[in-house]
């Protein structure tokens, strides 16, 4: 009898510590935010410069609806596979309401399909290949996509430059970098009228470190520019390869060449490259991007990137949706984020549109005495 | 395509197919001695770069100093490791050092990354290694002489210790076997510790050379030219040290070749390699210059 009392007893314990559990779930604490970015791998610089961004904007906002907010960050290696498993990790063991990520556009396509079907809602910072939001109703992005990205700098080689026949070499691997290839293809091609002006097509993998093959067929082609897409690490070596090739034409590419790696490993090899990015600290286009500025340098004691600002504005972007939504359901943030109209950010003003894109102006900038420089500034049409 | 760019490539596939052949060296004898194949050589490449980075960058050592330094201290961390990791094993079936190999190769990358950090360093290339040079239209760097010549010296060297000298009569008997060997007095534990230290210190002149060649090193740098290094090894004949080379330069050679003259499958270069590795195995499983495999009785 007393055994079966205590056995009561264990089991009424237990009903209460279970009933308890179930209370304080319910009741909210703080906001939780997830972040997948990559950390380390090919492109880990990319995501650490996106998270100096991010810290800086939660150290300058820590609250939303009254709830303290915590971010928390989920290293996806620069990892297709990777990027799936932290995006589920995020929703399914950290419970986040909104998702903030990620720098390379490949591990973008990866994560998105989880979060669309968890009906999470992510804010791309820099992933540009249009088919991130593409067909996902629960994927945005704070930046332009690589359709106007492979435009602008067709354009800058043909009228800048004066260009009339360019290579390719692309990071085949890469999303990113295989989409912004033929964008620039279409639009050079356009602008020439002549389906022979890509004079030499070629590609590479994320990672090789020879392309002297690659390079020795392009040299024969005797291009007027080469359109190297792919990643800071893999572009500086290919670039530092060609000088001591010989070859003397002017390389160029896209957003992922911003990264201090692309100088340090270049060094003066990638002098005289241009590149078309989303940002820049010498043509501040909103009051926010000043305040930025100021802010980052405060912290960081050096001048700001692209992905910083654009990982500053996506958290604010985030937050502006959850205050808006005015709870954390993600499907309501989903719903207040797919509004987002006239935000001014670091990165310029942003309203999406019914893709989830934005649709914002591009700077080109060229590598001069080991720093970047302010070229042009386009906008779009 | 033209006699000029033909040389051009030839060039590109000597200097690539060296620094293949110079890593598959280290690679083939621990194998040769142990009939091991040690997964973490690519990684103990992959340190010996860092050891050098921070001799140059951190303590500001002339390049010199640095580089033997890291040498040294490569080979020390190869005897660790094997220390560790392999001699609790040797009694053990094969495929338990086989796997205690994969987990130091694993274990390694990974304490790269939280050492080292995820983003890619800059290797100090002294200018001399990378003094331009012309020879009939064919542009190469100072390297493309370097490498090679370093490769030739190490297999004479290597093929001396081995074959000429006491220390290398030891680690013979013991690749014939422990027990017998060591009953003649052979120090069987010492042999192999040498071969460890002979084939880290190799592993990290190939890191050097790497470093000079292509300037970024990360953490996860040793996986690509490990396997690179394991697919000329038994393309040579695994355990034979000329076979390694011959199996080096092949497959260095074959990979640009495979894009001078089909730039449009640049992208699946890796993927020929591993062709080349399939093909061999099923056509001469003991490699171009391997020999016939002996079973112990």
């Amino acid at each position: 009898m007393a055994l079966h009392r205590r056995l009561m007893m264990v089991l009424l314990c237990l009903a209460l510590v279970g009933l308890g559990g179930i209370a304080t779930a319910q009741k909210e604490t703080e906001i939780r935010i997830g972040v997948y970015e990559p950390m380390t791998g090919a492109m880990a610089a990319g995501g650490q410069m996106t998270m100096e961004g991010i810290e800086l904007a939660h150290e300058q906002r820590p609250n939303v609806l009254g709830l303290p907010v915590r971010v928390i960050l989920v290293d996806n290696r620069s990892d297709k596979v990777e990027a799936a498993t932290a995006v589920t990790r995020l929703i399914q063991k950290d419970k986040v309401c909104a998702i903030i990520g990620s720098y390379g556009s490949a591990l973008s396509m990866s994560g998105g399909p989880v979060a669309q079907s968890a009906k999470v809602p992510v804010m791309g910072c820099s992933p540009t290949n249009p088919l991130v939001t593409l067909g996902n109703d629960y994927y945005f992005r704070a930046c332009f996509i690589d359709p106007f990205q492979g435009r602008v700098m067709a354009q800058f080689a043909y009228d800048k430059l004066g260009a009339r026949k360019a290579a390719i070499i692309q990071d085949i691997a890469q999303d990113y970098a295989v989409g912004l290839a033929n964008f620039f293809k279409q639009a050079f091609t356009e602008l020439t009228g002549d389906p022979k002006s890509i004079v030499a097509f070629t590609s590479y993998q994320t990672g090789d470190r020879d392309y002297t093959a690659q390079l020795t067929y392009v040299a024969n082609a005797k291009p007027d520019v080469v359109f190297a897409p792919g990643y800071y690490a893999d572009a500086a070596v290919l670039v530092t390869q060609a000088r001591s090739l010989g070859l003397k034409m002017p390389f160029l590419g896209g957003d992922t060449f911003e990264a201090p790696e692309f100088i340090e490993i270049g060094g003066k090899n990638v002098e005289g490259v241009y590149f078309s990015t989303h940002y820049s600290a010498d043509a501040p286009v909103t009051p926010t991007s000043e305040k930025f500025v100021a802010l980052y340098k405060t912290k960081f004691k050096t001048a700001p990137n692209t992905f910083a600002a654009l990982g500053y504005d996506c958290y604010n972007l985030v937050l502006d949706s959850i205050e808006r939504a005015g709870s954390s359901n993600p499907k309501a943030i989903r719903d207040a984020m797919a509004k987002t109209k006239d935000f001014v950010g670091a990165t310029g003003i942003i309203t999406l549109d019914a893709n989830g894109d934005a649709t914002k102006s591009a700077v080109v900038l060229v590598v001069k005495d080991g720093q970047f420089k302010l070229v042009d500034v386009v906008h779009p049409r | 395509m033209t006699l000029e760019i033909f040389l051009q490539n030839a060039a590109n596939g000597i200097t690539l197919g060296s620094l293949y052949a110079l890593l598959a060296i280290g690679y083939t004898m621990v194998y040769g001695i142990l009939r091991l194949i040690n997964f973490a050589h690519g990684e103990i490449f992959m340190i010996s770069t860092y050891f050098a980075f921070y001799g140059t960058a951190i303590f500001a050592l002339p390049w010199q100093v640095s580089f033997v330094a890291a040498i040294i201290l490569t080979a020390l961390l190869g005897v660790v490791i094997e220390r560790a990791a392999y001699r609790p094993l040797r009694d053990a079936p094969r495929i338990s050092a086989l796997i205690s190999a994969i987990g130091v190769s694993f274990l390694m990358a990974n304490l790269g990354l939280v050492i080292f950090g995820g983003r890619p360093k800059t290797f100090y290339r002294p200018p001399i290694f990378q003094a331009p040079i012309e020879l009939g239209g064919v542009r190469v760097v100072a390297l493309f002489f370097v490498i090679p010549l370093l490769t030739a010296v190490l297999l004479v060297a290597l093929n001396y210790i081995v074959y000429r000298t006491k220390t290398g009569l030891a680690m013979r008997a013991a690749q014939w076997d422990f027990d017998t060997a060591r009953l003649m007095g052979v120090d069987v534990d010492r042999a192999i510790s040498i071969t460890f230290a002979i084939g880290s210190a190799l592993a990290a002149v190939g890191g050097i050379m790497w470093g000079l060649r292509f300037a970024e090193i990360n953490p996860n740098m040793g996986l690509f030219p490990g396997l690179k290094c394991f697919i000329a090894a038994v393309f040579g004949g695994i355990g034979n040290i000329s076979g390694a080379v011959l199996g080096g330069f092949i497959l260095g050679f074959g990979e640009i070749m495979l894009v001078a003259f089909l730039p449009g499958l640049a992208g699946y270069r890796d993927a020929f390699a591993f062709i080349v590795l399939i093909l061999i195995l099923l056509v001469r499983p003991t490699g171009l210059l391997g020999d016939k495999q002996r079973v112990k009785v």
